[in-house]
């Protein structure tokens, strides 16, 4: 087993670097991060050859990635560049993002898993019956719903809710305005009052998507496992059902869920985008979006090497799960 | 002349799933599926939407009084019967709007899943028949595309300038057609590991020794002898695809990565409208709707055909 994490750390090394590679690839082809400020008015060609200087956009493209390459290693991330724009170091800001968006859907994605683990094995249990139907439907509309009307509806009826709350005296609980902030103080029970108020719309957000693959992913495990032999062979022994299906069936029934899980996890510390955009949270997916629309070619990268060292993370940790839960799986 | 030795070798390939062994031999193939299709009723409904989708966005233009560009005709008008769908913030006809919108969307999407399904079938196929380092190259692509989430990569895509620069399409007119290309290229992927791994199991099989034995070229056992034995799994993936597609377009246009004004679609619709939801909710629901039933019709046909072709089905007689 140690020697397999070893190896697969080392594979995902060169992974890590052709990644970099096309990251670097996509952050040049983005477009001049210069382009807007030297429209602004006539530039002098010193001015444009300094501000070039800076971006390094005056050398060749090889040159370039391996000066970026080799100061990224080294844990120099950069800055932002474009002129006009704050200049904030690139390596803060994204760790700083990563933590927030990790507040937000370490929660939901604890919450959708039970919730779809619970359905799903339901459903498979009493397939074909009414439950199974509408759970059925349940996750079939939620796949085919794009995420941000969903998040949209939610932030709708969020506006509803808190009317309806201050009228019965509890203030406008639910907010949309990201996490606490500085700001975030008083007595426990406010802060808690605060906490939950900024949590809970984005959770329902992207437990309702999350839910969804998860229950469907259950339900067909459990229903592979339950056709099984030797689950049979338990029920013609006479165990109790309850015995059969919790002991001998969900136990096996667990292993494909556990793999799926870390992999969703890890793409999704890169890209809760949608839910964070249209409840303004200061994530990951907020900072995706407005360093493209700036056209950061630092801070895009920041954030892609760091989504792709998660990626590649969770996929190990995923392997590891597998191996650990599965002892017929051998690794090495 | 190899060809008539190559069709009694291998029956299968010239008229699949047709060989004197299969009880169902009199009907030909397409028409088994077709009849199963036919009996899946979700299938035939979702095939009935999206037919009156795609009616409605490439004819509904002619038909409607107001045209996509006219505005001032009374601004926020919720619906009536004058304006079904009410009209926007510059007093445009919503109606106008979401035709125009949607056949945008469908544009993108079909594109997406003609492109993407051409690109992940061939190099799926090369890589599983060739093997070797060629296998390697493309399994290493699949990889990198993977360890990024796909919305990233559009993402930046979308705002590169080098296709543009490429085509001298300088002006913003195309966009759409940029936008479907970038969703196309990081769309590829799943297509190309289902394809690599049945070519990797059907190149061992005897048909395809019979055909290298007689001297049948890389290409022609390739395209004549393997991937007719995966259209099946090509279409219903192509068919996803299509619903993939909408989603990623609608979600990318609603940040402001997406499809870019002169040029429309049911995600930019969204976005263009997304501060007026709470006081104008139709600007909102009636897009978010069209979006829903392209994706919801396209899936229920993915899961028909799925249920189609797969021959192991027998609860549908066919």
């Amino acid at each position: 087993m140690f020697r397999f994490i070893i190896r697969r750390v080392l594979i995902s090394i060169p992974m890590l670097v052709l990644a970099s590679f096309l990251c670097f690839a996509l952050t040049t082809a983005m477009g001049d991060p210069l382009g807007e400020w030297k429209l602004q008015k006539p530039r002098s060609p010193g001015e444009i050859a300094a501000a070039e200087e800076a971006v390094g956009s005056n050398k060749p493209f090889l040159e370039r990635y391996g000066n970026w390459a080799v100061h990224f290693a080294e844990g120099d991330w950069g800055k932002e560049v474009v002129p006009g724009d704050t200049g904030l170091d690139v390596k803060p800001t994204v760790l700083k993002a990563v933590g927030i968006t990790a507040r937000l859907v370490i929660a939901s994605e604890i919450i959708a898993l039970l919730l779809g683990m619970a359905v799903g094995v339901i459903g498979a249990v009493r397939q074909y019956s009414a439950f199974d139907y509408t759970a059925t439907g349940i996750a079939f509309t939620m796949f085919s719903m794009p995420l941000f009307c969903v998040a949209l509806v939610i932030k709708s009826l969020g506006i509803n809710v808190n009317d309806w709350l201050e009228k019965v005296g509890l203030g406008r609980w639910l907010t949309t305005a990201g996490p606490p902030g500085e700001g975030f103080n008083g007595s426990l029970g406010h802060q808690i009052y605060q906490y939950t108020g900024a949590f809970i719309l984005p959770t329902i957000c992207l437990v309702s998507i999350q839910f969804a693959l998860y229950s469907r992913f259950q339900r067909a495990s459990m229903l592979d496992v339950l056709n099984a032999d030797y689950v049979r062979t338990a029920q013609a022994k006479g165990i109790s059902q309850a015995r059969v299906v919790f002991r001998h069936a969900y136990r096996n029934a667990l292993i494909p869920i556990a793999t799926v899980s870390a992999l969703n996890f890890g793409s999704l510390v890169g890209g809760a985008v949608i839910t964070e955009t249209v409840f303004g949270w200061q994530g990951m997916g907020k900072l995706l979006v407005d360093s493209i629309n700036h056209l950061e070619p630092y801070m895009v990268l920041g954030f892609m090497m760091t989504t792709a060292v998660f990626i590649i993370a969770f996929n190990l940790i995923a392997d590891i799960l597998y191996a650990f839960l599965d002892p017929r799986i051998r690794l090495d | 002349m190899t060809d008539a030795i190559i069709s009694v070798v291998n029956p299968v390939s010239e008229t699949p799933g047709g060989s004197q062994f299969d009880s169902e031999s009199a009907r030909k193939q397409w028409q088994v599926v077709l009849r199963r299709f036919l009996r899946h009723r979700a299938a035939v409904a979702g095939s009935a939407l999206f037919a009156l989708l795609v009616l409605f966005a490439f004819l509904g233009g002619y038909v409607w009084k107001y045209d996509y560009h006219q505005v001032q005709l009374g601004r926020y008008l919720p619906p009536s019967g004058e304006h079904p769908f009410g009209t926007g913030h510059l007093g445009e006809d919503m109606l106008a709007q979401i035709i125009r919108g949607t056949q945008f969307s469908l544009q993108i999407a079909v594109i997406v899943a003609v492109a993407a399904t051409a690109i992940g079938v061939v190099l799926g196929a090369i890589a599983g028949y060739l093997r070797g380092w060629v296998d390697s190259l493309v399994g290493r692509a699949i990889d990198l595309v993977l360890v990024l989430p796909p919305f990233v990569i559009a993402a930046a895509l979308t705002r590169s300038t080098f296709l543009l620069e490429a085509t001298k399409a300088g002006s913003q007119a195309s966009n759409w057609l940029l936008v479907a290309i970038y969703i196309s290229l990081i769309s590829w992927m799943s297509i190309a590991r289902t394809v690599r791994g049945m070519v990797l199991s059907l190149r061992e099989k005897e048909f395809v020794e019979a055909a290298r034995a007689l001297g049948g070229s890389t290409l022609r056992i390739v395209f004549r002898h393997i991937l007719p034995n995966t259209v099946d799994v090509i279409i219903v993936n192509a068919t996803l695809t299509i619903a993939q597609a909408v989603l990623l377009e609608a979600a990318l246009s609603f940040v402001g990565l997406g499809v870019q004004p002169p040029d429309s679609s049911l995600g930019l619709l969204i976005n263009q409208n997304k501060n007026d939801l709470t006081l104008h909710p139709w600007l909102f629901v009636i897009p978010f709707v069209f979006i829903v039933a392209i994706s919801l019709s396209v899936n229920f046909i993915g899961d028909g055909l799925r249920d189609a072709f797969d021959p192991r089905q027998k609860r549908v007689r066919a």
